[in-house]
């Protein structure tokens, strides 16, 4: 049979959002593996910059579905940092509870959507069971089952009550023992593992080559984990060790999610245990902020999320640029998908947990202004002589695709 | 570890016998949070027009229109907000709260268009309606 | 009078009216029991019949470059051939309505005739998806078909004939020689799975692969009429085993066969959904090396040991 190439997107039942995998196969097999993006541009960043800081919070909230805390909580940390603002120690404290019980949601929902597009069925049907409990929490916390709006500039907007605490420590055995038993599941059921071992290699060089990120590096065996390295909210109280694995395929992406989730289970422990008193936010809400620019980095449940803010001394931002996780993870998406079989595209790409629609974005190339176009090549030579510049020669690393 | 297929085949079983986790919603109604942020409802007699709400809302989607002296009649799209609440906390007179209403579906735009009256031109802004009342029905005229 | 019992036979029992009722019967307890298993409510009980009656009034489109005749005959085609495989199989007593001395052979290739319809209504489509699902619906075909064959042909070759009535009056002369065939009813399950493209082996219609598969371009009428001929192919292959592997109770009142026909064919749909709750979907390389390594060792296992009984066997 001749090479044929199938679109697996931007409209395909295994893609919840639109984006488009080429897939060019040899009867099965996959010989060619083309991403385009851009199906689902949504402009939040020029959104942002046209609102006010109260008003692009909840904007970049809705950035995604799930880790709506973690892009909320990101850019605050952000603003906050650029404006010198201090956030009391008990809201550092509740935003990291909720980053984590978020984190619950999020791997949970993970296991199903895995279960999901290898035609395990029941098995998402009981891990997303399960995983009401913890919209159950979350929505008793923040009132909302999703976009939990618990932030404010400078501080948390609802308290943690010792209700919650209480409802939380009920739950937390009920998970661990869940979470259990799908690591059983998982390490167990023969055919599941068929489908998940060996396949959507990517090894701990080229996960560092192609600069994967959270739950898909550590996957690969890559000890970094935001929460560790460059530690943010409570983090630096918190007693937690990096969760890795070193199959370096979606076995090992999955064994990582189970090994975080009871692992996190612990950190709500902790924070339960010891959340401090005090304020939880400024006593009147802050509008205005100092001029200044800041880089915040966030250990997301899909993975690193990086957000640049540069304020300008009015209640608005100057510019803010999102990174969501899955953007730094889809290069290694190509590499990990070549050579594997038609079969097994919806699982790998799954296996990064990704979010088009946070990653999406546009790219217009003004030619009418007179500028160059540059090419990838130009692009090089340039960056290359740039740093020359500054004493650090480049030219032996490699560029990725070529 | 021994692996074999059928893992989960107890669990299966035990469960078929089970009580289905299914909720029969529109038959049992949904067990909403007590800080559920539905939509959101005006009190009239209680705004000043400080119009902080419609600068802090992050989706343009909500409206205070002067009537007369002192009286503002106030609109909502349904369709643009997001269910923020942000209008609840900044506003300085507890004017608007957030209802548990939050089956609001509609087959127009316009019926997703929210007015809320303003106090008839004679009432005085005198007795308040009791603050902090979250019933789902909302208590404003034209809800 | 021979016509009229025979148009009856064809159109009513245990044709076309009985097979179709009962095919979405066994839909529904086949969802129902899949829903439960995963702790959901499932559907009511006359969801496959309304499924059915909305995809009938839904309009049928037909791919401009398909072969619009091919593609319209094709889901007929299927049904045909499985209505006429329910005519061989005994139903209310020991006997079935054509049953003659090679009857099995006849049964098992008519059962894979809807096989081959997929496939080439897969092919007719010209659609990539459906092309993809086509060609893995055969290299399935190949992969089940032989132990499937292998297993139903042990019992047979225990009762020294290729007739279903004559086996079932055997197994009812010698009930306990039923145990000698218990290897070959795993096997013969298991590749009824792949038979019904059912989870772990619903590879050629894969929703999260290849879209609808081998169904991806059907629509309205036309895939009503296939996926009724599925449903009536998970009751005549649930029969089909039932009478080779389960020919107990046959010498009853024939209402009582006829009830406990039903029990047997239900029986083998509830196992067939609690397989298909139990398992990921394998990769096709997978599945034929599964077929070639365990399903064909363990069938041929049977007919040794059959050829080795049929030694004692009375
Ligand atoms: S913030 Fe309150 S008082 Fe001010 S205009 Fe809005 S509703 Fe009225
Ligand atoms: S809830 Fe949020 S989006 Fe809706 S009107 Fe209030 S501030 Fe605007």
């Amino acid at each position: 049979m001749a090479n044929v190439t199938i679109p697996v997107g931007p409209q395909h039942p295994a893609l919840k959002e639109p984006e488009c995998f080429k897939v060019t196969l040899d009867g099965e097999k996959i010989v060619g593996v083309e991403i385009r993006l851009g199906y689902n541009h949504r402009g939040i960043e020029k959104a942002c910059e046209e609102r006010t800081i109260v008003q692009s919070q909840y904007i970049l909230e809705r950035v995604c579905g799930i880790c709506s805390h973690s892009h909320s909580t990101c850019f605050l940390m952000a603003v906050e940092e650029a404006g010198k603002i201090e956030v009391p120690r008990r809201a550092l404290w509740i935003r990291t509870l909720i980053g984590e019980l978020e984190r619950i949601h999020s791997h949970l929902l993970w296991l199903g959507v895995a279960g999901h597009e290898l035609g395990f069925d029941t098995l998402l049907m009981y891990t997303w069971r399960d995983r009401e409990l913890v919209m159950d929490l979350l929505a008793l916390i923040s009132g909302n089952r999703v976009n939990y709006n618990m932030n404010v500039l400078g501080g948390a907007r609802r308290d943690i009550t010792d209700a919650h605490r209480a409802e939380i420590r009920k739950a937390l055995p009920v998970f661990r023992e869940r979470t259990a038993y799908y690591a059983r599941v998982a390490q167990e059921e023969s055919t599941l593992i068929a489908r998940l071992s060996g396949v959507g290699r990517l090894t701990k060089e080229e996960a560092i080559f192609y600069n994967a990120n959270g739950p898909t590096a550590r996957g690969s065996g890559v000890d970094r984990d935001t929460r560790r390295d460059d530690p943010y909210l409570a983090f630096p109280e918190l007693e937690f060790e990096v969760v890795l694995d070193d199959h370096s395929d979606v076995y090992g992406r999955t064994l990582v999610r189970i090994g975080e989730l009871m692992q996190t289970y612990d950190l709500i422990e902790q924070i339960i245990d010891g959340l401090p008193e005090g304020p939880i936010g400024p006593a009147r809400a802050i509008r205005r902020v100092a001029a200044g620019e800041a880089v915040s980095r966030y250990e997301a449940p899909r993975g690193e999320d990086i957000h640049y803010v540069c304020t300008n001394g009015t209640d608005k931002v100057e510019r803010v640029k999102v990174r969501a996780p899955t953007l730094g993870n889809l290069p290694a998406v190509v590499r990990m998908l070549e050579g594997g079989f038609l079969a097994d595209v919806p699982i790998v790409v799954a296996a990064i947990d990704p979010c088009f629609s946070c990653t999406d974005r546009g790219i217009r190339v003004a030619r009418s202004q007179g500028q160059d176009v540059w090419d990838a090549d130009a692009l090089r030579a340039y960056a290359i002589e740039f740093y020359r510049k500054r004493g650090l020669d480049l030219t032996r690393v490699k560029a990725p695709g070529r | 570890m021994s692996h074999h297929p059928g893992r989960m085949v107890g669990e299966l079983l035990r469960h078929s016998v089970r009580q289905p986790a299914t909720i029969r919603y529109p038959a049992v109604k949904a067990d909403l949070p007590d800080k559920f942020r539905g939509r959101i409802q005006f009190i009239a007699e209680r705004c000043i027009g400080c119009r902080m709400c419609m600068r802090d809302c992050p989706s343009n989607a909500i409206h205070i229109t002067k009537e007369g002296d002192k009286r503002f009649s106030c609109r909502i799209y349904l369709d643009r907000c997001i269910y923020c609440a942000q209008c609840v906390d900044t506003c300085p007179k507890d004017a608007l709260y957030a209802t548990m209403d939050f089956e609001l579906a509609a087959f127009t735009h316009d019926a997703l268009q929210r007015d809320y009256d303003a106090p008839p031109a004679t009432a005085e802004p005198e007795a308040p309606p009791a603050p902090e009342t979250k019933d789902s029905e909302g208590t404003g005229p034209g809800a | 009078m021979g016509v009229l019992v025979a148009l009856y036979a064809i159109l009513i029992f245990p044709g076309l009216a009985f097979l179709s009722t009962f095919g979405l019967v066994a839909e529904y307890v086949d969802r129902k029991l899949y829903a439960r298993f995963q702790n959901r409510m499932g559907p009511p009980w006359f969801q496959p019949f309304a499924d059915f009656v909305k995809l009938l009034g839904k309009e049928t489109i037909i791919p401009a470059e398909a072969n619009a005749t091919v593609f319209k005959v094709l889901p007929a085609v299927a049904m045909a051939a499985v209505v006429t495989a329910m005519f061989y199989i005994p139903v209310w007593d020991n006997r079935s309505l054509l049953g003659f001395e090679g009857d099995l052979i006849v049964v098992i290739y008519l059962l894979t005739i809807p096989t081959l319809t997929f496939f080439l209504a897969g092919w007719a489509s010209t659609s990539l998806y459906a092309a993809m699902g086509a060609v893995r619906s055969l290299t399935q075909l190949f992969a089940y078909e032989v132990p499937l064959y292998m297993a139903l042909l042990a019992p047979a070759l225990l009762a020294r004939t290729w007739s279903l009535q004559t086996m079932a009056r055997w197994y009812t002369e010698h009930p306990a020689w039923m145990l000698a065939n218990l290897l070959g009813f795993l096997v013969a399950i298991v590749a009824l799975q792949g038979k019904l493209e059912k989870v772990p082996f619903d590879i050629p219609e894969a929703e999260t692969e290849i879209v609808g598969g081998t169904f991806t371009e059907y629509s309205g009428r036309l895939l009503a009429v296939f996926r009724m001929a599925i449903d009536m192919e998970m009751v005549v292959g649930a029969a089909l085993l039932a009478a080779v592997f389960l020919p107990f109770g046959l010498g009853l009142h024939p209402v009582l066969v006829f009830v406990l026909f039903l029990a047997k064919v239900l029986f083998l749909v509830a196992l067939a959904a609690l397989l298909r709750a139990l398992f990921a979907r394998l990769r096709i390389e997978q599945m034929v090396d599964f077929c070639w390594r365990i399903l064909m060792p363990a069938a041929l296992l049977q007919l040794l040991l059959t050829v080795v009984l049929s030694g004692v066997a009375p």
